[in-house]
């Protein structure tokens, strides 16, 4: 009896004409009958049940209606007529509650039992709503369908604060419809870039960019905590992790959507995360099928419409005894926000066996990135210029072949199409001579040529003498070509680039990052052109030093940039645990700490305890967890962190000097406490030592140090560059200074210069050499006020700088880094 | 979470850029990452050159450089990524709804890297 029947079968079987109801009058529910109908007008009598009171509209224009550039009328798909036409009975404002699969009827809330032959269920999504205190309160609304947007538009018309949580494409719709509105906006974002599952960080930011200049506030990163009531159950703001708070009359949830799977799951369907159902659209009922954002398909649900369209098509030529069969979608994205232009599809998270080709205009405000793997596109993502949006799109679902045309193919299709211009050397090769090749220097081709024919054999070379290329770098490609062709094989080689991302210097991006103001490193990256869309390991810990050198007190610190000596404020050892060095002001110590130490040592089992080559205490093989509270300890009887994991300021060595040494002729200990003091949390290149020796005897080994001090009868030595390290320099004079405060001043301005001008991981012996004495010691001398401007910068700097990071984490900062996630007992066969 | 996902907690709890660890009783420790473009990857927290915590790496793009000495490892593949060589064990890992789920056999099941001993 209840074998399955083919569609055919049941309809010989009952003479008349089947029926078919859909649940669902939204996108998929409308589309699947048109669908059938346009197949097959005479098979079914049609019921369809929508819990919305309204005919079938366009959900995706919501935005636009929410924006004020479109009202309802002009979104209806199927008005009332269309049902009439063809015979349809519409249930509307009366959703379904009930499938009886048994009776095959479905019963909606007002009672009405209608049976079914085949069911269609098109039920969408819910939105999800994060289930923070305050959730329910009046005024908390999502974005889904028309009465979500009449209740936005109602709070809008008193004016206000609106908060939107979420950062995709629906609350960034939100975001922009509400502040048309004359809403003031903030958008709540967990993750650290919007719309990441679309675009990635490089794109995000701009985006971000973009949204803040017209006025919208983006937290990103921001965790919502509880939304805040006004005492009468309605809306008066939010609360963030962070504890910041934030008004507003409204708050819109757009945190996700859920595929709306309750009706098929209470009637027994197989349902994992949406319905599941096969290539026909079928579900684990045959004579239920489902269609929309509420099925599962192959493992995937799916958010978008053009997926939709496809499923309605293999669903009606099922439905019609024709089964194509649905074989899953590659879906694009574009952002409704107009005068933003955004395009985003398929995979673009990269990986071992991908490629990026990637183009930045900073000029143009422009970001293209297209993912490759096996010389065929598998994701991109565009910003600023999407014309060629569906030609990587076109690429991608058809998985062609590119290989011949990638030369040229993020220059987009009219370039990559050209024939013989998909090599670039070739299309620069065929530009004439008064093309202009640098926008920033009006530089024309000829004059390239010239310059390179003149003897101009490399990228630099060129910058110097015709300055094409010497500004905003975009053009950069375009006279390597024009390199390549004109010299052939005897082009130069350039100067070292800061790493593989770049084709800047350590100077040109240190140098820009001041000139052009660039605070924040995915900005560097846009702004210079990096060709990777986050960096990497060699670039991100030198970008994070050069601005922090550029901006104290501005710039904060990015963690994720720094080696794991630096995050976790300790040495990494082979085992994987760390050793901890307390500072000891220029060699010096007491009982006390002496006494903390030992208790520390014992207490957190430190399997070696040893007197280091910097005149301090190294505790060893220490556990990652146990990092904040042994600091802890040590904080508690005045210790601070001794940096020795840095690149930084490690240790100021001492010798005894003139208190006690017969010797000595200045106080060498007291020097050294007081250069320690000033020193130390200071960020540098590379790490920094120091030490000061009482006398010529030099027992602090001064000469072998980034600056040492010797003291002699009429002052003191000063001494730059030195390194006992690999490879072992002594040092050179500096100069010689009378009092304490001069060295003291002299050794701040020289380390600022250093701090300046250095590369990142560069120590001072070789960038000495580099640069030269002389240059080093005319920036330092030869300029009257050069020594007190650079000790002021250093000292300003330092007022950020001198705060111990080990209170900091003992008192419970950033405990993520330190304890674990989680534990997994087998046993017990649970995470704790 | 039903079937053999093990539930590991909200997103939240890992910042993007960064990794977490899991300590597993009588098997090796496991990593979860979170890449800056907001993915997520579990991997055995062992270096398959010297064994070193690839949880403390510097995440970038969807590799990790490994602290020790400074091989990337591919978070998708557990392969080692440019001239060396090996290959890390990965764990499936599934996000829904805010949460961090492992394959439970894979998380408990799983052995050392070839080339560790
Ligand atoms: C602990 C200590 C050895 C000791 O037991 O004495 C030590 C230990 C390490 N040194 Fe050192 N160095 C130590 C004093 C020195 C000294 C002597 C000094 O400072 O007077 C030198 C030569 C002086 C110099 O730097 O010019 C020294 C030259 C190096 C070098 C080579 C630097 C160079 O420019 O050539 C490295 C490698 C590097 O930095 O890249 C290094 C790197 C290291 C590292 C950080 C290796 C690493 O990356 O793991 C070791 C960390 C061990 C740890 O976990 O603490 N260590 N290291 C000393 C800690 C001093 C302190 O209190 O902070
Ligand atoms: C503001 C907004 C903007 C969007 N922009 C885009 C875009 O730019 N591009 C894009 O591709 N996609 C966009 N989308 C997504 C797109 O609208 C959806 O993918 C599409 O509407 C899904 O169609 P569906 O039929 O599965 O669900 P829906 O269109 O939601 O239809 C489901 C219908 O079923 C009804 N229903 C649910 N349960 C019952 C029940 N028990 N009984 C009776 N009826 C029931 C619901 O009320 C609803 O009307 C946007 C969505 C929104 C909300
Ligand atoms: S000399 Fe080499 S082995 Fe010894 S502590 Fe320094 S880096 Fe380590
Ligand atoms: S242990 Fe990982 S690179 Fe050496």
């Amino acid at each position: 009896m209840n074998a399955p029947m083919s569609f055919e079968e049941s309809r010989q079987a009952g003479g008349t004409r089947e029926t078919l109801v859909v649940i669902g009058n939204g996108m998929a529910g409308c589309r699947a009958v048109e669908e059938i109908l346009a197949r097959d007008p005479d098979r079914y009598a049609i019921t369809i049940f929508g819990a919305e009171p309204r005919v079938n509209y366009n959900r995706i224009m919501l935005s636009p209606v929410l924006a004020g550039e479109k009202e309802f009328d002009d979104i209806v798909i199927n008005a009332t007529e269309w049902y009439e036409d063809n015979g349809i009975s519409l249930v509307s404002g009366d959703p379904v509650e009930t499938i009886d699969r048994d009776a095959k009827a479905v019963v909606a809330r007002s009672g009405l039992r209608v049976p079914y032959d085949k069911l269609v269920i098109a039920t969408g999504s819910d939105p999800f709503i994060i289930p923070v205190p305050g959730h329910d309160l009046e005024g908390v609304v999502t974005f889904r369908d028309l009465d979500d947007v009449n209740t936005m538009l109602a709070a809008a018309a008193n004016g206000g604060e609106a908060v939107v949580i979420g950062g995709g494409l629906l609350g960034l719709e939100a975001a922009h419809g509400l502040s048309l509105r004359g809403m003031k906006v903030t958008v709540v974002h967990l993750m650290p870039t919007l719309m990441e599952r679309q675009l990635d960080e490089a794109a995000g930011y701009l985006l971000k960019e973009e949204l803040e200049s017209r006025g919208q506030t983006i937290l990103t990163g921001a965790n919502t905590k509880q939304i805040i009531g006004d005492g009468e159950g309605k809306v008066a703001g939010i609360e963030l992790e962070d504890g910041t708070r934030i008004k507003a009359s409204i708050v819109v949830m757009a945190a996700g959507i859920r595929p709306a799977t309750g009706l098929a799951k209470a009637a027994g369907l197989e349902c994992e995360r949406g319905i599941m159902v096969d290539d026909n659209m079928v579900s684990s009922d045959p004579d239920v099928l489902a269609v929309g954002e509420c099925v599962q398909h192959r493992g995937l649900c799916y958010g978008l419409v053009a997926p939709l369209w496809e499923m309605c098509r293999a669903l009606a030529d099922f439905a019609t005894q024709e089964p194509s069969g649905y074989e899953g979608s590659v879906t694009s994205t574009k952002l409704k926000v107009s005068g933003i232009d955004l395009f985003s599809a398929g995979d673009f998270s990269g990986g071992a066996e991908c490629e990026d080709i990637v183009m930045r205009d900073a000029a143009r405000g422009i970001y293209k990135r297209v993912v490759l793997k096996d010389d065929r596109i598998i994701g991109a993502v565009l910003y600023g210029d999407t014309a060629d949006g569906n030609w990587y799109f076109d690429l991608m679902r058809k998985e062609e072949d590119i290989s011949d045309i990638r030369e040229g193919l993020i220059f987009g299709q009219a370039f990559a199409s050209g024939g013989a211009l998909a090599d670039p050397n070739a299309a620069v090769a065929a530009l004439s001579d008064d093309a202009e090749i640098c926008g920033c220097n009006g530089v024309s081709k000829g004059t390239v040529v010239q310059s390179i024919l003149d003897g101009a054999a490399s990228l630099d070379a060129v910058r110097a003498t015709c300055k094409a290329s010497a500004s905003c770098g975009s053009c950069t490609g375009l006279v390597e070509s024009l390199l390549a062709v004109t010299l052939g094989e005897d082009v130069q080689a350039g100067p070292e680039t800061l790493c593989k991302c770049t084709s800047f210097t350590h100077d040109d991006v240190r140098g820009l990052i001041l000139e052009k103001e660039l605070k924040a490193i995915p900005q560097v990256m846009q702004e210079l052109h990096w060709t990777t869309p986050d960096g990497c390991s060699t670039c991100r810990p030198a970008l994070n030093y050069y601005l922090l050198c550029a901006w104290p007190g501005e710039y904060e610190d990015d963690q994720k940039s720094r080696f794991v000596n630096e995050r976790l404020h300790a040495n990494i050892q082979k085992d994987g645990t760390y050793s901890v060095v307390p500072r000891m002001w220029g060699g010096l110590t007491t009982p006390n700490e002496l006494r903390a130490i030992a208790d520390a040592a014992e207490k957190y089992n430190a399997r070696t305890v040893k007197v280091t080559g910097g005149q301090r205490i190294d505790l060893f093989g220490i556990q990652k967890q146990d990092l904040p509270a042994i600091w802890a300890d040590l904080n508690a009887a005045g210790m601070v962190s001794g940096h020795a994991y840095g690149k930084a300021l490690r240790t100021v060595k001492t010798c005894v000097g003139s208190e006690w040494c017969r010797f000595g002729t200045q106080d060498s200990t007291g020097l050294g406490v007081k250069l320690e003091q000033m020193t130390w949390g200071s960020w540098m290149p590379h790490k920094f030592k120091i030490a000061v020796s009482g006398c010529p005897r030099n027992c602090a080994e001064a000469t072998i140090k980034d600056f040492g001090v010797v003291c002699v009868d009429s002052g003191y030595e000063l001494h730059i560059g030195g390194n006992g390290g690999i490879k072992v320099r002594v040092t050179d004079l500096l100069c010689k200074v009378e009092t304490e405060q001069e060295a003291l001043d002299y050794c701040a301005a020289f380390i600022q210069l250093y701090r300046e001008d250095a590369h990142y991981l560069e120590r001072t012996a070789p960038w000495v050499e580099r640069v030269g004495l002389e240059t080093v010691k005319a920036k330092l001398l030869d300029d009257p006020g050069a020594i007190e401007r650079l000790a002021a910068r250093f000292r300003y700097s330092q007022t950020f700088m001198q705060d111990d990071p080990w209170a900091k984490r003992a008192g419970g900062e950033r405990s993520d880094l330190h304890a674990h996630i989680a534990e997994v007992r087998p046993l017990a066969m649970e995470a704790v | 979470m039903i079937g053999n996902w093990l539930d590991i907690g909200p997103v939240t709890q890992i910042e993007p850029g960064s990794a977490r660890t899991l300590p597993v009783e009588g098997s090796d420790e496991i990593a979860v990452f979170h890449t800056m473009r907001g993915e997520f990857y579990a991997l055995v927290n062992v270096c398959p050159h010297k064994q070193g915590p690839l949880s403390q790496g510097i995440v970038h793009g969807d590799a990790v450089a490994c602290p020790l000495h400074n091989w990337n490892i591919s978070l998708k593949t557990g392969n080692v990524l440019g001239e060396d060589d090996g290959c890390v064990p990965t764990i499936p890992l599934k996000v829904d709804a805010g949460r961090i789920y492992l394959l439970r056999e894979a998380v408990l099941g799983q052995t050392s890297p070839a080339g560790a001993d």
